[in-house]
């Protein structure tokens, strides 16, 4: 857990450079309440300190990352309060939890406070008219939607770069891979959050299996439909836009890689993989939503027994 | 058939720590002054003695008769005096009368040693009634008595006589040293045993880390048709099922012996102890045997006498050169700790270690995270955690379902384990209190 913590580093110090102090408070006020909620709770019903396992704290780190800077304080509280005691000790507590306590602690707060959690800070590197905004794939669906309704085909021609251009959004690929956009604050960087999922692939921590499934699934489904809407039929989505925005490289590498709610074998941790990447497709190509990372995983981890009940390992000396 | 071949689930590599004895030549304990020996060294029942207290018996005398059809002879491994029986505990749990006896030294009778006893004349019941009086049984660490083993039942053939020298354990090497410095002996064990069965193929399987033993096994074994295959290092190789399905490419069926698909198994250390009973009508009362570990001063193999206390073993490897944190008799992964070192060697003991505390795993306990570990490393295709959890809450015929009866307690899953939880002790222990909950049912 303590390299999880490490991995981590990157990229929430760049999160802190670019939305400044309030993200380390924000992150901090995640991490408190998590690990208060635990602490307290460990001590209210008599149980052995569980907090050496760090594991509380990596939950707080990962709400934190998941929320957008400049949102009220009380937010990450509730959420990390609602992960620990409802969603983890409910159920008896690390590794008894069905369900990623900090996704749903974010989904919680998510459906709860909505415009809260969908106003983000814009970077201060970046020099525009505002402080707040959408992120690029919210200005994206919302062009895609008002577009679709009303106006002329003709205006979708392009892709979601293009479309991102119009709506002022002065962005190239090199801002999205480093993250110079809006976003909740731990999941704007792509390289870096794929930096320290290659620093615990390397200490054998991450399995491959999910992040590959995945991500590969995802960006094959991108590929294949993405580019309809845009009027450049199959085969001509825009992969690249899609990997690096959004909460996808969060989600794929720290989210849907949690040991306790994924498959305990390895085939079915690559089905569990290929399902987040088909859900999390629908779910931006045809939901109102422009995020589908959280609800993926979310509903894959609740189909986590069924696919460990048919999925084994094949057994030594039986016959089927 | 590829070199290198190895079986297809699981399986993991622990460092092998070998190095420390397998270039030393095998050391001869000198005889202890008091042999305490058991009457149960193998499976099945307890030997009945055969001499009483104060009695004085000859070195390799018959002490204990085979008392049913699954019990083996015990011979006193010194000449002296029987000077006391008394109820022991071996470090695997098990209960047995033991005796103790003290040496004399004015008793000469050294075991007379047919050169060369013309074994082949024999019939194959005489040859098996031969094994039975000289008390081998199988030194693989199951100790199942070889004349029962070796004798077909009717209706199955052997097709497949399979000689395991894996040596699969970490830190073992005594079956490595045998190879190496008894290799006639060990192919003319063959031969006996290849009367017995009267297999279609004699293969040997051997790892890759013993290349000096693989060239002279297959040098031995070419001319007379034994098949030596090369085997990657893997633990556990040496599992009696696990290198059926390395060697041969099929499973026995679960709950099934070997012989099922036509296949019996047997240990390099075994096929020396038929030749020593055999051809030069000696019965069982020594082995050679691995004293290691980072507490022992000179590590090496030795050949001691069964019932040899335990310190005597470790004496003649200069003694401890730290304080040991745990002793395992057996190897790391399958063996068992005790603390006792008058414990006697018996039959089976492939190896005595005493570790530091950097060999040695002290973590406590965490919750299972279900990360999948142990299901990724179980040469049987389980999911020790899913049985572990059922044993948990005393569901023992879901644990059955899920495999608990096919677990070959190798104890891959503990190894790796990131929560350290004792997997493979839960199942060990929950088979017995499956058994004890079903005995009590059916009163």
């Amino acid at each position: 857990m303590a390299w999880v913590l490490v991995s981590l580093v990157p990229a929430f110090a760049w999160g802190v450079y670019i939305f400044g102090f309030r993200a380390l408070l924000v992150v901090g006020i995640a991490v408190i309440s998590a690990v208060l909620t635990e602490g307290l709770l460990n001590i209210a019903f008599g149980r052995p300190n569980s907090l050496g396992d760090l594991s509380a704290i990596v939950t707080g780190v990962l709400i934190g990352f998941n929320m957008p800077a400049q949102i009220s304080l009380f937010i990450p509280a509730v959420a990390s309060i609602f992960a620990i005691a409802v969603v983890k000790w409910s159920f008896g507590g690390l590794g008894a939890n069905w369900m990623n306590p900090a996704m749903a602690g974010r989904v919680f707060v998510f459906y709860s406070w909505g415009a809260e959690m969908t106003h983000f800070t814009i970077p201060r590197t970046l020099i525009v008219d505002a402080t707040s905004g959408a992120t690029p794939l919210e200005t994206v669906k919302s062009n895609l939607l008002s577009l679709t309704m009303g106006g002329p085909p003709g205006e979708l021609a392009g892709g979601p770069m293009e479309l991102l251009e119009k709506s002022g959004f002065p962005g190239s690929y090199f801002d999205l891979w480093i993250g110079r956009m809006a976003g909740s604050l731990g999941e704007v960087s792509a390289l870096l959050l794929i930096l320290g999922a290659i620093i615990l692939t390397v200490k054998r921590i991450l399995n491959w299996e999910i992040p590959l499934a995945y991500i590969g699934s995802f960006a094959f489904l991108i590929w294949l439909f993405d580019g309809i809407q845009y009027g450049n039929g199959a085969f001509g989505g825009d992969v690249l836009f899609h990997l690096l925005t959004g909460g996808l490289m969060l989600g794929a590498l720290y989210m849907a890689t949690d040991l306790v709610t994924t498959p305990l074998t390895k085939p079915g941790r690559i089905i569990f993989g290929l399902g987040c990447g088909l859900l999390t497709f629908v779910i931006r190509r045809f939901g109102s939503l422009a995020e589908g990372v959280s609800l993926a995983i979310i509903f894959m981890n609740i189909l986590v027994p069924l696919i460990d009940r048919f999925v084994k390992p094949k057994r030594y000396g039986i016959q089927l | 058939m590829s070199r290198y071949q190895t079986f297809s689930r699981g399986g993991i590599r622990p460092p092998d720590a070998k190095y420390s004895t397998s270039k030393i030549g095998i050391k001869t304990c000198p005889l202890p002054d008091v042999a305490i020996v058991p009457f149960l060294q193998h499976i099945g029942t307890q030997a009945r003695p055969t001499v009483k207290l104060n009695d004085r018996v000859n070195e390799g005398q018959l002490i204990g008769e085979p008392s049913s059809l699954i019990s083996a002879a015990i011979h006193s491994p010194v000449a002296g005096i029987v000077s006391e029986f008394r109820s022991i505990f071996l470090p695997m749990g098990i209960k047995t009368d033991a005796a103790v006896i003290k040496r004399d030294r004015n008793i000469h009778s050294p075991i007379k040693h047919e050169e060369n006893h013309d074994w082949q004349s024999l019939e194959i019941e005489e040859l098996l009634e031969i094994l039975k009086w000289k008390g081998v049984v199988g030194q693989g660490g199951a100790t199942f008595p070889s004349h029962i083993k070796f004798s077909i039942p009717k209706g199955h053939d052997c097709e497949v006589f399979l000689i395991n020298a894996c040596e699969c354990e970490p830190y073992l090497s005594a079956d490595h040293r045998l190879i190496l410095e008894s290799t006639e002996q060990i192919m003319e064990g063959i031969k006996i045993v290849q009367k017995l069965l009267n297999p279609k193929r004699v293969v040997i399987g051997i790892e890759a880390n013993k290349q000096d033993a693989i060239e002279m096994l297959t040098a031995a074994g070419t001319a007379r048709e034994v098949e030596v295959v090369h085997l990657k290092a893997k633990y556990p190789q040496g599992a009696e099922k696990n290198l059926i399905e390395a060697i041969l490419g099929y499973e026995v069926p679960s709950g099934k012996l070997p012989l099922e698909v036509g296949v019996i198994n047997s240990n390099v250390g075994t096929l020396f102890s038929v030749y020593e009973a055999l051809v030069r009508n000696k019965p069982v009362v020594e082995r050679v045997l691995t004293v290691a570990g980072g507490a022992i001063a000179h590590p090496a193999n030795v050949r001691a006498r069964v019932g040899s206390p335990v310190s005597s073993l470790i004496e003649e490897c200069d003694g401890f050169r730290e304080e040991p944190v745990k002793l395992v008799m057996g190897g790391p992964m399958m063996g068992f700790a005790f603390n006792n070192l008058d414990t006697p060697v018996i039959k089976g003991t492939s190896g005595i270690l005493a570790l530091t505390g950097n060999e040695v795993n002290t973590s406590a306990t965490t919750p299972c995270i279900s990360c999948g570990r142990c299901v990724g490393v179980c040469p049987m295709g389980l999911s020790p955690t899913t049985i572990f959890k059922q044993i948990e809450h005393e569901r023992f015929d879901e644990a059955t379902k899920y495999g608990l009866e096919d677990c070959v307690l190798c104890g891959a899953c503990s190894y790796v384990c990131p929560a350290h939880i004792p997997l493979v002790s839960a199942f060990r222990a929950g088979r017995g209190r499956k058994r004890r909950l079903a005995a009590r049912r059916k009163k």
